[in-house]
Order: structure tokens, then sequence, then C-alpha cells
């Protein structure tokens, strides 16, 4: 009788869980699906091709399902690739210094403060940093380089470096505190002073992990709407140079979607760009997948 | 015959903790001495103490001599060099998660020498004196984490010895080994004294025996007898070393 209940129990909760799991995987799934849906309708419905989507930069779509508009969504790709690299390369040796005075130079002073202070940064709304951005950057930038507006990739640039910088830093400081102690040992032994080993032996072994922070930093980046579209000028041109304004992927969605007509052209365009943002950032996620499995073998062959 | 490492009066505290009382040792060329003594009474500490790897650690004073050559170590010399001159093998193999030759040139590469020729050198060199050139030379460009333990831990004595050192300090090197790992490593010891000087941390009393030439017994901090390994192993001077080798405590 007892073990009858117990086996009930067993099934229940092993039931459940398994139903858990398995709804987040159809509603990822079922995401996907209805992306690839709403999305192709342009290739397919309004028959424009792939290339003038992604290459052109002629974007006057109709909104109505007339169609006969132009797709080419080149301005917005280039907008959110050109910030988000940007932010990137502003971010990138920041994190690194940072992940590396809290995990090798001054581990008590970073688990102390850095790493809370670190930590608290993620968890501030995009709307704040778009917000500070707005008042305080935008007019510094256009006051610093004498122009007319502020709004530019590098206010963007910039918002978004603040943003992802918390992300790499956490990651890559992982990274660096997993590595065994035991290298650290066999460097110094051999005289090596601390800087080498930090960038001969650490930073090295710690590689995988300082991607995947990259990368997490990046797709972080890619999906941010409203802090760049607060910053970033919102002008349909492409950038000459980093002071320009000009637009992205996400801040044409966040800000056209809800009065484009459902179904048109125009809303369909959208939903493609939604799509391409959805297929960006399964390809990071793959990416991250790549490096940590990698990373797991290089392990695994120690045995 | 002039002593590689004079030891005199060297006290160490881990911040409140008297690690080390008033240790006096002399460490002769070309021999191996062991270390040995029960756990936690300070071997491997007295071991770091001779190439500086104690400054690594915090709240660590240290106070008395300890000369290589008649150098002070702590005062005379800086611990970069001191350590390119006494290597250290530890008690886990720890190779870097490089290739094989990366692993040997590592050291060579620290002090400077670029030329590929001179480095095939040394690498070649060490890792035949590390008695495993033949097992690695058709691999020098795989993961050295792809080896055995028992290769890791010979390619972390070749990766000490292209370092050009004239010390071996060895913490344990084959606690972590199978039987044929742990003798081939012994022979190996017994074969590079005639070229360095070898101080050896071992539990392993018959280890100990084999394969050194003068033995120190410390306790609590305190080394208690340190005399040639024949005459300790046969008849020690102290009740409480014979009641270590012989088992009854420890
Ligand atoms: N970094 C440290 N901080 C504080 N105490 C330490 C530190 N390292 C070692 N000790 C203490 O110093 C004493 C001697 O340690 P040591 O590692 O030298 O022992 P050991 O003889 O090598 O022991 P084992 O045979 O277990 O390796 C121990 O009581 C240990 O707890
Ligand atoms: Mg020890």
């Amino acid at each position: 009788m007892k073990e009858k209940s117990l086996f009930w129990k067993e099934h229940f909760w092993h039931g459940l869980i398994s139903c858990c799991g398995l709804f987040v995987i159809v509603l990822t799934l079922a995401i996907g699906a209805f992306l690839v849906y709403k999305g192709s309708g342009t290739f397919t419905t309004y028959g424009h091709s792939i290339f003038e989507f992604l290459f052109s930069s002629d974007w006057s779509p109709v909104d109505s399902s007339k169609g006969g508009g132009s797709v080419g969504a080149a301005i917005f790709i280039v907008g959110s690739v050109s910030t988000c690299g940007l932010a990137l390369l502003i971010a990138t040796p920041f994190s690194l210094a940072a992940a590396i005075f809290m995990s090798e130079i001054s581990p008590k002073l970073g688990t102390r403060f850095f790493r809370p202070a670190v930590e608290l940064f993620v968890g501030i709304p995009s709307v704040i940093y778009g917000w500070v951005g707005l008042t305080t950057l935008v007019p510094a930038i256009r006051d610093l380089f004498d122009l007319n507006v502020g709004y530019s990739v590098l206010a963007a640039g910039i918002v978004l470096a603040i943003m992802i910088f918390p992300t790499i830093t956490s990651v890559v400081t992982d990274a660096i505190k997993s590595v065994p102690n035991d290298y650290r040992k066999a460097a110094y032994g051999l005289g090596a002073t601390r800087w080498q080993v930090i960038y001969q032996i650490v930073m090295p072994a710690a590689k995988p992990g300082v991607f995947t922070g990259i990368i997490m930093g990046l797709a972080r980046a890619f999906g941010e709407a409203l802090a760049v579209a607060m910053v970033i000028g919102r002008m349909r041109a492409f950038p000459t140079s980093i002071l320009s304004p000009t637009t992205n992927l996400t801040a044409a969605i966040a800000s056209d979607m809800g009065g484009s007509m459902d179904g048109g052209e125009y809303n369909t365009a959208l939903w493609t760009m939604a799509l391409l943002l959805f297929l960006i950032s399964l390809l990071f996620i793959f990416i991250i997948h790549r490096i940590v499995g990698k990373g797991g073998v290089e392990k695994n062959e120690s045995k | 015959m002039e002593s590689k490492f004079e030891v005199s009066k060297l006290n160490l505290h881990y911040g409140q903790f008297h690690a080390l009382k008033d240790v006096s040792l002399s460490i002769l060329p070309h021999e191996v001495t062991a270390l040995i003594g029960p756990s936690g009474c300070g071997k491997s500490t007295f071991l770091k103490t001779l190439n500086r790897m104690n400054d690594l650690e915090e709240g660590v004073v240290i106070d008395g001599d300890v000369l290589l050559d008649g150098k002070d170590v702590y005062k005379e010399m800086d611990a970069i060099s001191l350590r390119q001159r006494v290597g250290m093998v530890f008690q886990q193999p720890n190779p870097f998660p490089k290739s094989i030759y990366e692993n040997v040139a590592y050291g060579p590469k620290l002090q400077g020498i670029r030329s590929k020729v001179k480095l095939d050198e040394i690498v070649e060199n060490a890792l035949r004196g590390a008695a495993i050139w033949d097992e690695v030379k058709d691999r020098l460009k795989k993961s050295a984490l792809g080896l055995s333990g028992g290769q890791q831990q010979r390619l972390c004595i070749a990766r000490a010895l292209a370092a050009g050192p004239d010390v071996l300090l060895m913490d344990e090197p084959t606690s972590a080994l199978d039987p044929i790992s742990t003798s081939k490593i012994e022979e190996l010891c017994t074969e590079l004294k005639k070229d360095y000087t070898i101080v050896m941390v071992t539990h392993n009393m018959q280890q100990a025996a084999r394969i050194s030439d003068r033995t120190a017994f410390f306790l609590l901090g305190e080394v208690i007898e340190y005399s040639d390994t024949d005459q300790m192993f046969s008849m020690p001077k102290d009740k409480r070393t014979e009641d270590y080798i012989t088992g009854r405590f420890g």
C-alpha cells in the first residue's frame, strides 16, 4: 500500500516536471513558428526577395495588404550591427579589466564591493539607462563634438556598453575563478610574474568563458530596444560616422508595430525583422553552446 | 662539502599559528633529501620557504635565514630568479592546458629565450632528462592533458628542468600515481641527483628509505631528527622518530 503511494508520487512529480519542461520547449518552438509564420509573409505573400530585405536600403512598405512597396531593411540592420559592435568594442576591455581585478588582483575588494555593485547594474531597468543617456550623454556628445544633435551611433553604443558591461564582467569573472589554482602555482613555480601568470596562463585557460560572456553581452545588446531607441535619433539613414544618428531593428519594431495594419505589408515586414532578431539570438546561443561544449571536451580529455 | 641550502633558525607563522619552529637544516648538493612526518607537521610549508612560494599566501611571517649557495633567498634574491633556480613539482600533476611542447618551453620563454632552435633543444633535453621523450616525441603538439597521470607528472618534471634550475623541490610527487609510474619517478630521482639537488616530501617510508640520502623527520613544526637515511631507518636516535617510521603513530 505504502509502496504504491510512493510509486504514484514519484510518477506524479516526474510527470509534472516533464510537463513544465515540455511546456517551455513547446513555447519556444511556438514563438519561433509564429515568427516564421508572420514574418515569412514578406517573401511569400508580398513576393519580396530575401536579398532585398537584407541588402536594400529602400524602405517604404505599404501599410495595407495591397503590397507593392519595398522592404529593404539594410539601414536597420546596419544600425543594429554598428551600435552593438561599438558597444562591444567599448565594453569588452573594461569588462576584462574589471573581471581580472575582481578575481586576480583584489579578490577581497572584488567580492565585497565590486561584485555586488556590478550585479546591481544588471537589475536596473533599461528605461533608466535610456533616460540617463538621453539627458546627459546626448547633450554631452552634441557639445563635445559641436553637432546639431547629439543622438548618434556613439550615444547608443555607449549606453549599450554600460548595459552589457555587468553581463560580460560577471561571466568572465566566473570563468577566471574556475581556472584551477594548480595552473597558477605551476607558473609561479617556474618564475612567472603575476602579469605573466594572468596573461599567459589564466586568460588563455578562461577563453571559452570570455567568449561566452562577450556573446551573451552581444545578445543582450541586440535585443535591447527601449534605451537604444531613446538615444539613437531614429533617423532612417545609414550612419556616415559614429556621430551621426540612425535607427535600428528593435527601435523600428517597437515604435511602428502598434500603428501598422495587421497583416499589411508594413506590419509583415516588421515581423520579418523580429524573425531576424530571433534567428540572430538563436545563432548566438548556438555559438555559446559550441564554445562551452568545446571547453567541456577539453576537460574530459584530461582524464 | 658546501651545502646547497643552509637553513638556520627558521620560524614561520601563518597569522597566529606557529607552523615552523626554529628549523635548521643543511641540504647537500647532489643528494636526495627526504622530508617525512605526520600530516600537518609543516613539510610542505618548509619546502615552500625554499623557493618562496609562501610569498603568495597572505599573513605569512618568516624569520631566520635561508641561504642558497651562501646567498639569503629572502634578503639578497628576488623571488622570480630564485624560482628559476629552484624548480617545483607538485602533488597533483598540473600541466598547463597547452601542448606538451608549450608546457616544457614555458620556463625558457619566460626567461626570454625566443630562438626556435634553442627552444627545441631545451625541450628535447628536458623531456629526455625526465625520461619521457620516447613516449611523447611524436605528439609534442598534442595537448598535455591527454597524457596519463604518470606521464603528466614526468612532463611536469621536464617542465621544471627546462627552466634550468639546480634544485628540484617535490611535494609528494608520487602520491597521486600508480606503482609503476611511482617507480619510474623514483628511478628518475636517482638519475637526476647527479645534476641536481632534490628535496622531496613523502609519506611513504619505503620511498624515503629507497631513494633518499638524508632524511629529516618533522613533528609539529619542529625538526626532530635529521640524519643519514640509512642510519635513521636502522637506528633512529629519537624515540619519536622510531615510533613514526615503524608506524606506531602518524
Ligand atoms: N595558508 C595557510 N594558512 C594557515 N595555515 C596553514 C596554511 N598552510 C598550512 N597551514 C597550516 O600549517 C601546518 C603545516 O601545513 P603543511 O601543509 O606544511 O603540512 P604538511 O606537513 O605538508 O602536511 P601534509 O602531509 O598533510 O601535506 C598545518 O597545520 C596547516 O593547517
Ligand atoms: Mg603537504
